[in-house]
């Protein structure tokens, strides 16, 4: 499933040894880095039915990575990058929301050691 | 058999949860909470656990940097909201300088180069990215992705300089070209748009170049809004932050109780503040106070009987993270935009999945 010629750019390809089944594919992933690959490789790796996972920089050169998913029981690889992806979006809009509230005391003016549990604010300025 | 087995418990959990600081080197550095790890543990992904255990404390903010404890994530994710601050939260930044005069000693190239390293503040969220590609070169711009700035400067001789001074501030006018000489030209509706947003250098005492009785500078620049960009491709002037980065929580643990003179070279084994000397019945004993304040030196490990008294390890999910800002975005809002920047990529391949021929 290659990009056609004078589409726009590919974001993600597939490849598949021949005979592979659906469940051992190598996703390659345009214009990212260890950035999205590590973090994604830890969330697709937590999955139990994932038998392994992980990605390689083709390139120094090249803007693109390959993520590797092999999984248990037939299941498509396709399946675990889905999840892990909606799951990665999942802890991230936790920690937004942990920050913005963790950051609304501060906005409201409130001085920051007043907070009990800022302990550490006075001795690590020191 | 039972202690043996709570023996190996307790190694098992310190393996999952602390980064080891030995003599000859770091243990248990990698992540290895995955399911069928362990036998006993389930490590399945769990929102609701993660939830659970999730926390962030800020602990000092102001305008240009903050800090803050990220604890119970993993290094994967920390670590890539902390690479995203460095180099994918997009920023504005003078990208096309042209130069229509320029008599000064710095070479076109150089003061093109320092023009573009100044900070510019201008919010990057309200700015579209300017077209790359083959039908852009000849592209101006326009009033929704380029800023425009001027630099025009000329020196001249001081008329009320004293006869006999040296110094060339009394002497000459305009003899030193500083980043507030820079000034904002509005384009279209832009004055309107930005009329209290003070566009311009972050920083107005910013020396740009020395000039001498004679020479001028004329200068007309573009700011465009891009970021550096995943394996560093464009230029480090797109990164917001001055420094973006975090450690992991130290922590000491004192095996046995250390008293007297030991107790004093324990305390000074470690960074001030970390250990404290409490009297026990008039005997000096070592406490361990705020590990937090440790900078991890080791050098306890340098003393052969207090060496095997202490533990030294840092907690694993537990990051200090600092940002400094450059100025143009407050600290917290390039934290919230790095997050986000996360989210969008996720979200750029379920979309792919979704919409294409996946086979």
């Amino acid at each position: 499933s290659m990009a056609e010629e004078g589409e726009k750019k590919a974001v993600l390809e597939t490849v598949q040894a021949d005979g592979a089944d659906e469940g051992c594919v190598t996703f390659v992933m345009h214009d990212e880095d260890h950035t999205l690959g590590n973090s994604l490789r830890y969330m697709i790796m937590k999955g139990v039915d994932v038998d392994f996972c992980g990605y390689t920089i083709t390139h120094p050169s090249e803007s693109k990575i390959n993520f590797r998913i092999q999984t248990r029981g037939g299941i498509p690889a396709t399946e675990p990058l889905r999840r892990g992806l909606n799951e990665l979006t999942d802890v991230c809009q936790h920690v937004l929301n942990t920050f913005q509230v963790d950051l609304l005391p501060l906005s409201c003016g409130a001085h920051l050691s007043s907070a009990g549990r800022h302990r550490s604010a006075a001795s690590s300025s020191a | 058999m039972r202690s043996i087995m709570a023996a190996s418990m307790k190694n098992v959990e310190e393996i999952r949860t602390r980064v080891i600081l030995g003599e000859f080197g770091v243990k248990n550095t990698h992540t290895t909470d995955f399911p069928g790890n362990y036998p006993g543990y389930d490590d399945a992904w769990s929102m609701q656990k993660f939830q659970q255990n999730f926390r962030i404390d800020v602990v000092h903010l102001d305008d240009s940097s903050m800090e803050f404890d990220m604890v119970g994530i993993d290094a994967a994710i920390a670590n890539a909201f902390r690479r995203i601050l460095l180099a994918e939260v997009p920023t504005m930044a003078i990208e096309k300088v042209f130069i229509y005069n320029n008599t000064s000693i710095v070479q076109d190239e150089v003061l093109a180069h320092r023009l573009g390293l100044i900070p510019i503040r201008a919010d990057p969220r309200l700015f579209e990215y300017r077209n790359t590609g083959e039908e852009s070169a000849e592209d101006q711009g326009s009033e929704i992705d380029t800023i425009q700035l001027q630099l025009k400067v000329k020196c001249s001789r001081n008329p009320r300089a004293s006869k006999d001074s040296s110094d060339p501030r009394e002497l000459y006018l305009n003899s030193m070209v500083y980043s507030r000489d820079i000034q904002w030209v509005p384009v279209g509706n832009q004055a309107d748009v930005f009329a209290d947003c003070r566009i311009g250098p972050v920083h107005d005492d910013i020396l740009i170049a020395q000039l001498r009785p004679g020479q001028e500078l004329d200068i007309t620049m573009h700011c465009v809004k891009e970021s550096v960009g995943a394996a560093g491709k464009d230029h480090a002037k797109f990164s917001p932050v001055a420094t973006a980065s975090y450690r992991l929580l130290p922590e000491i643990t004192i095996l046995e109780p250390v008293e007297g003179e030991k107790a004093e070279r324990l305390k000074r084994c470690f960074s001030r503040g970390v250990i404290d000397l409490e009297d026990v019945d008039g005997r000096k004993v070592a406490k361990v106070v705020n590990s937090r304040l440790d900078t991890c030196s080791r050098e306890v490990l340098r003393h052969a009987d207090l060496k095997n008294l202490v533990k030294l390890g840092r907690v694993r999910d537990h990051f200090i993270f600092t940002v400094e800002s450059t100025g143009i975005l407050p600290p917290d809002v390039l934290v919230t935009e790095a997050i986000k920047v996360l989210m969008a990529k996720c979200q750029r391949f379920l979309q792919e999945l979704d919409s294409t021929d996946m086979d």
